[in-house]
């Protein structure tokens, strides 16, 4: 290390509170999805032909190339954090890069599955969704809700990410600090939790 | 103080729990391809639910971490669970 900190003149600092903050932050998040996943099973079990029908719209070899392109980008987090901890600054920026590239290809790949929804006139609002029965209508309430609410955690992770790797390479974020890193990170991870379970429930459940 | 805490996971773990997350995937694509009827869904939700195990606990650190975010996270889940069975009591004895 080039600079040795004297930790009596640093500034108080307390990376577990900083943690456990995240995690409770963490967890509403988490109990935020999973109050729509348990709207989105009741009204399942309620309609289950129509969402049987509706499910057939959406394009499994899409959300598959989804899932695995979130899946790497939290691998790349997870070993930009293990970077980080070896003293690997160059390795953590490349990793953190990547991870922002793969966050705009799951994006890019999210516009194109909605515009071509849309140009079928399929978007909320939309007559088309108005005239469809209540079940499909549901489906794709929701379909749009929750794909669209993680799409805006996608675009807060991205901003996140972005932010910590300008902090990384200004160094105001280093092995020896890294909180900003490792909260950027879970938050990634939580993403990535949450489309795990969106997958099966829209793409492929039958 | 924190730096002895600290378990660095290697990378080569990180890359063996991405290959293991990506086959998974695969295996639910595969099972719920296949008519299974209603195990359809108990499979799906199975493998999903095993999937972010492994997130949790490799990518997430829960498993190298203190034992206080393992209980603040089993609670969380507990509370989520209580939920769940609640509300579908409702809508199967309606």
């Amino acid at each position: 290390m080039e600079t040795t900190i004297n930790p009596s003149v640093d500034l108080h600092r307390d990376d577990t509170a900083s943690k456990i903050g995240m995690w409770l932050f963490i967890f509403t998040e988490i109990l935020l999805f999973g109050g729509l996943f348990i709207v989105y099973s009741v009204y399942r079990f309620r309609n289950p032909v129509a969402f049987h029908l509706a499910h057939q719209e959406l394009s499994v070899t899409m959300g598959f190339i989804n899932t695995v392109i979130l899946l790497i980008s939290s691998a790349t987090v997870a070993i930009a954090i293990t970077a980080m901890q070896k003293h690997n600054k160059k390795l953590t920026m490349i990793m953190l890069g990547l991870t922002l590239l793969l966050a705009l290809v799951f994006m890019i790949n999210k516009y194109f599955e909605w515009g071509a929804k849309f140009e079928h006139g399929m978007y909320p609002g939309s007559e088309l969704m108005a005239n469809l029965g209540h079940g499909d209508m549901l489906f794709f309430s929701l379909y749009f809700f929750m794909t669209g609410l993680h799409g805006v955690h996608i675009i807060i992770g991205m901003v996140l990410l972005t932010i910590t790797l300008i902090k990384v390479k200004s160094g105001a974020v280093n092995a020896g600090k890294y909180q900003l890193l490792e909260n950027s990170g879970l938050y990634w991870h939580l993403v990535d939790l949450i489309w795990i379970f969106l997958f099966p429930l829209f793409y492929l459940i039958h | 103080m924190s730096e002895e805490k600290t378990h660095v996971v290697s990378i080569k773990t990180h890359l063996l729990v991405l290959f293991t997350l990506i086959i998974l995937t695969v295996i639910t694509v595969l099972i719920t391809s296949i008519e299974l009827g209603p195990y359809n869904t108990a499979a799906a939700l199975v493998i999903a639910t095993a999937k972010a195990l492994v997130v949790l606990l490799y990518f997430m650190h829960l498993r190298f971490d203190e034992p206080i975010y393992r209980i603040m996270f089993g609670l969380v889940i507990a509370i989520f669970v209580a939920v769940i069975i609640v509300t579908f009591f409702d809508y199967l004895y309606r």
